[in-house]
């Protein structure tokens, strides 16, 4: 268990967040043109890393906001959380957590 | 002939009027618990950005959406308005209430022709009050959310579990004993477990039906 600062609501259990896999995966503006490979690698295949990751959670149980979270797969830590149409921050080892808005 | 509807208390089963009754007597009582009567829930939607929608909910309610997340305004005694999203409110009503707000809110809202919507959630949960010195001492067995006074006070609210039941949790100090009262709205089928967990939670502490 650990906590996930959402950025309406500030920190809350995890259990109150719902997973919402890698972010920032586009998908293909013309999937008819695509060949099955194609179709399956922006289907199926993930980056899943050990280390900094860059993805989805929505606040099911609190505001049911979408969300991005950069997380650290292998400890749990929160590098960052930023907003839907955001641009993940750089330097995902070194940024501090933000937290809530308040 | 056609019945006339009539609403229901999801509660109705479990006999709280005669408990209530025959537990009069709270004195040295650790939690008291109750279900209120059926408030009006509202559930609006919209931008608050824009000054048209935020003057169409205040000529409706005379109050203005909280734009600080998880605040909620107003009186419990009259309407307040509880912030659930950054583009989502509940209005809560009195009892009596609820249908001339619904109205309101419709009629201003239609007339600012906005991007925005009313809807009627009044059944779809209950309220169960706890208060008592040990309310809080209850609730946080089965919340994680920080419910010391310094951290949740009256005005603050908060969409949570409670013993994995999801809730709309407001609180409210009592103006007699300034101890905190505490408000949970769930969805009205999980009203029943939702109860038993409390009282049995409350055991501990001595519990009575207000
Ligand atoms: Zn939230």
């Amino acid at each position: 268990m650990f906590l996930i600062p959402c950025p309406w609501c500030g920190e809350r259990e995890e259990s109150e967040f719902s997973y919402g896999h890698e972010a920032h995966i586009v998908r293909p503006e013309d999937p008819e043109k695509l060949s099955d490979a194609e179709w399956a690698n922006y289907l199926f295949m993930r980056t899943n890393p050990k280390g900094p990751h860059l993805e989805r959670w929505v606040h099911t149980a609190g505001c049911r906001r979408w969300f991005n979270v950069a997380r650290n797969t292998h400890t749990n830590e929160i590098l960052a959380v930023y907003l839907m149409g955001e641009k993940p921050p750089k330097n995902l080892a070194k940024e501090p957590v933000k937290g809530a808005k308040s | 002939m056609i019945d006339t509807y009539r609403l229901r208390s999801p509660l109705a089963h479990l006999g709280l009027d005669a408990r209530a009754r025959a537990e009069a007597d709270i004195s040295g009582t650790g939690v008291i618990i109750s279900e209120r009567p059926q408030a009006g829930l509202i559930n609006i939607r919209g931008d608050v950005s824009d000054a048209r929608f935020v003057t169409a909910i205040e000529k409706s309610i005379k109050l203005s959406p909280p734009t600080v997340p998880n605040t909620v305004v107003g009186k419990p005694s009259t309407t307040r308005l509880m912030w659930l999203a950054p583009d989502e409110w509940m209005v809560i009503t009195r009892p009596s209430g609820a249908e001339r707000a619904l109205k309101a809110l419709q009629k201003n809202l239609k007339i600012a022709d906005l991007h925005s919507s009313v809807t009627d959630t009044t059944e779809a949960r209950t309220c169960i009050r706890v208060s008592g010195p040990r309310a809080r001492e209850v609730i946080s067995k089965g919340c994680s959310i920080d419910l010391h006074p310094s951290a949740f006070g009256p005005g603050q609210c908060a969409q949570t579990v409670v013993s994995r039941v999801g809730v709309m949790l407001a609180q409210t100090a009592n103006s007699k004993t300034h101890q905190p009262t505490y408000e949970l709205y769930p969805l009205r089928s999980f009203a029943t477990y939702l109860w038993n967990w409390l009282e049995d939670a409350s055991a501990e502490y001595g519990v009575k039906v207000e």
